[in-house]
């Protein structure tokens, strides 16, 4: 029974002016009777395009059509055959880009809205206490993951409901990755990452913090102590900075030291909690994507007076979302546009106090398929601020991959892996996520973790017929 | 989790720890650093490690009491644990026999300097070394450096031991009367800085221990970079030990202060805050 009267509700959130306050969350969630409206407007379709905009495989009508029936448990149920990680999902999931994008009903109308049913499932579950699932007779066989991150977690999840007995090892001193130290509170609570990873833990996974592997251990060392199978998914974490003059003038932060200050060791709270954190009155992000729009909205809930974002293409080559891009103007972030800087300009205390940028125009496309901007000659102009956030991008870590030979890496420095199996170019050595793709998303992770566990089994139970990939 | 073994006070505001953390020691090598967090609410510092034994799977630490969390260090006793210990990080030095070696050792970077010197001299390296510190009590670890030298010059700035004055006054005495082959040297970043200018008119290769602010110690953040032959390094991945030629000293000295206020905030709120507790109790 389709619903006829409701159109795709809106997700409710906390109005702009009382968020930037606080780190809490800004979406609310849908009420009960929103989500099973929602449910109910479903198709049912025989031949779900849904599904195959999903990554991680969710039998999405499935689920759908259990929710519609007020049958909260069997529906979130459903989820977890695929993703054990559905209230992350549910929150930072682009499915704008994915299961919503191939839903036959935003043809001519609104897709359903898919990501806000699965969190209002994740949390109804979360609200009620998870019950971690039956697990299959262990088959005694070790398995090393290393990194915790979203491809970690769902490569240690899947392989620990097949039995095996899987470590994740984790260089940083709290298992998520990127979930702990890059998603920002408002965005992903970390109650909630913490709450997944538990589940994970609840299947069986064990979890050293603070191992570096690459220099805690070697991959030898692993191999020594047992472990036949190994999963890399370390991400992309050395972030990549401007090179342009004046850069390591102070008030200067990759996004990456100014989020993880933030995130992970919670400098928004100092001096309750000792790593500090300085913010300026006038902040300016450099960059557009999604790193970049956190990055932004943190810098306003920490204090900012003004925060600029500065990105060289338009509003439309952004690489973050149109909805993370919404939330951030809602909240005052004044985007400038096609506009780069040359240089930083700072005080004789070796502050940064502007920076020198030049317009820019657009051009022939490049092979991202976007127009290249290019420079306009002579239209260089200088913006006053205090605070800077470099936020474009970052490049494979080093730490691991120097540590191992034989494993193929690509021109940027990233593993090659199968994209169908994640099988590097060493044997039993499987690989996922912004190692091997670059940064990209939580959910894509997720997917290549997914893909390797079942290759990792493949391998384990049959090494002789596993084809040894290039 | 890494349990205290051995606590000791070697200087007023200087401690050694022995600590039981086999998964560094097993893989230590000279150069190379740990990153320690005490409480959940606390920071993540990095420290040299001082000396290590793969055998016992210990590691030593030694730190100068300057601000809240090395204070916070100091409080806990043997047998305590200290909550993260991460490491070896960073790269090792070049082991290998250069001839002759000058180590320069200030003030608390005699530690760091300490396992470079013995790591050399294991490798038939002529070893001298020049420790200094401001007075005699703030001296420390005499006896071990002199194990793993050939010789050894002490210096305090105001003369209450060793010879008056600065380690660098020795070194340029040994540098116009000998051969030297490779300097190293690791303390204070402004005697890091004389040490690598007086080397230089002598053509004399010199590497430098650099400590600036870091947060995950991986090569995650940037926090630490530093300009190094007109490139951007960061500290934790490519160093800690740099050509101190082509060190940008100065850039380094005002990056080290960027958190001052809030560093010297979170002393005294902790003073504050132990002082009330004592009232409490008494």
């Amino acid at each position: 029974m389709s619903n006829r009267f409701f159109g795709r509700p809106k997700m409710p959130q906390r109005p702009p002016e009382e968020r930037i306050r606080d780190f809490y969350e800004v979406p609310l969630g849908l009420p009960e009777w929103a989500a099973v409206e929602e449910a109910r407007r479903c198709l049912q379709c025989k031949n779900p395009q849904c599904v195959k905009g999903c990554p991680v495989e969710i039998d999405i009508p499935g689920f759908v059509g259990l929710l519609a029936q007020g049958n909260f448990d069997a529906a979130i149920a459903k989820i977890k055959e695929k993703n054990s990680l559905p209230a992350i999902c549910g929150r930072v999931c682009p499915q704008e880009d994915q299961c919503e994008a191939q839903c036959v009903l935003g043809k001519k109308g609104q897709p359903i809205a898919i990501g806000y049913l699965e969190r209002f499932l994740a949390d109804y579950e979360r609200d009620r206490g998870i019950q971690p699932p039956t697990l299959p007779p262990s088959r005694n066989r070790k398995v090393a993951v290393i990194g915790s991150g979203p491809a970690g977690l769902t490569c240690a999840g899947d392989l620990a409901k097949m039995g095996y007995q899987v470590t994740i090892f984790e260089a940083l001193h709290a298992p998520g990755g990127v979930l702990i130290y890059g998603i920002p509170e408002f965005r992903l609570p970390k109650s909630i990452v913490a709450q997944e990873v538990h589940y994970v833990q609840s299947l069986g996974v064990e979890i050293q913090v603070s191992r570096v592997i690459g220099k805690t251990y070697t991959l030898d060392d692993l191999r020594d102590a047992g472990y036949e199978a190994f999963f890399i998914g370390t991400g992309a974490g050395l972030p990549y900075f401007l090179d342009v003059p004046g850069e390591n003038l102070n008030g200067i932060y990759s996004a990456n030291e100014f989020l993880t200050r933030s995130n992970l060791m919670k400098a928004y709270l100092f001096p309750k909690f000792d790593t500090p954190i300085k913010i300026g009155q006038r902040v300016a992000v450099i960059g557009g994507g999604n790193v970049a729009m956190d990055s932004a909205r943190t810098a306003l809930r920490l204090g900012a007076e003004e925060v600029c974002l500065v990105y060289r293409r338009t509003k439309k080559e952004m690489p973050a979302r149109v909805e993370e891009v919404e939330r951030a103007e809602e909240e005052g972030v004044n985007c400038i546009i096609l506009t780069n800087p040359v240089r930083f300009v700072g005080n004789d205390n070796g502050w940064v106090t502007g920076i020198e940028c030049i317009q820019m125009e657009l051009g022939e496309p490049d092979e991202s398929g976007r127009r290249r901007p290019v420079p306009v000659p002579g239209s260089e102009f200088v913006i006053p601020i205090d605070t800077v956030v470099v936020a474009i991008g970052q490049g494979p870590n080093p730490l691991f991959l120097e540590s191992v030979s034989g494993l193929a890496l690509n021109r940027k420095g990233y593993i090659v892996a199968d994209p169908e199996t994640g099988a590097t170019s060493l044997r039993g050595v499987f690989a996922g996520g912004d190692i091997v793709t670059g940064a990209a998303t939580v959910i894509s992770a997720m997917g290549a973790g997914k893909k390797a566990a079942r290759a990792i089994e493949r391998f384990l139970e049959a090494p002789d017929s596993f084809p040894q990939w290039r | 989790m890494a349990r205290i073994l051995r606590k000791e006070s070697l200087a007023p505001q200087i401690k050694l720890m022995v600590v039981d953390a086999p998964w560094v020691a097993r893989k230590a090598r000279a150069g190379q650093f740990v990153v320690l967090r005490i409480t959940e609410q606390g920071e993540r510092i990095p420290l040299t490690i001082a000396d290590f034994d793969p055998l016992s799977g210990t590691v030593t630490i030694i730190f100068q009491e300057v601000g809240k969390s090395t204070m916070l260090l100091g409080t806990l006793e043997e047998g305590d644990e200290i909550l993260d210990f991460v490491g070896p990080l960073g790269r090792e030095i070049e082991e290998r026999n250069f001839g002759h070696v000058v180590c320069v050792g200030g003030g608390v970077g005699i530690a760091p300097t300490y396992p470079k010197a013995k790591a050399l001299k294991e490798k038939g390296n002529r070893i001298t070394s020049i420790i200094g510190a401001r007075t005699r009590t703030m001296l420390f670890w005499e006896d071990k450096m002199r194990e793993v030298s050939d010789e050894l010059f002490v210096t305090t700035d105001d003369g209450s031991y060793g010879e008056k004055g600065f380690v660098t006054q020795v070194l340029e005495r040994i540098l116009k009367s000998e051969k030297v082959d490779l300097v190293i040297a690791v303390g204070p970043v402004i005697m890091m800085k004389m040490v690598s200018v007086i080397t230089k008119p002598h053509g004399v290769p010199t590497l430098v221990s650099l400590n600036p602010i870091m947060v995950d110690g991986t090569g995650m953040c940037g926090c630490c970079r530093v300009t190094v032959g007109g490139k951007c390094k960061f500290t934790c991945v490519d160093g800690p030990v740099f050509d101190g030629h082509k060190v940008n000293f100065d850039e380094l000295l005002v990056r080290q202060r960027i958190y001052l206020e809030e560093e010297q905030r979170a002393l005294e709120l902790w003073i504050a805050e132990k002082a009330k507790e004592e009232a409490s109790r008494v």
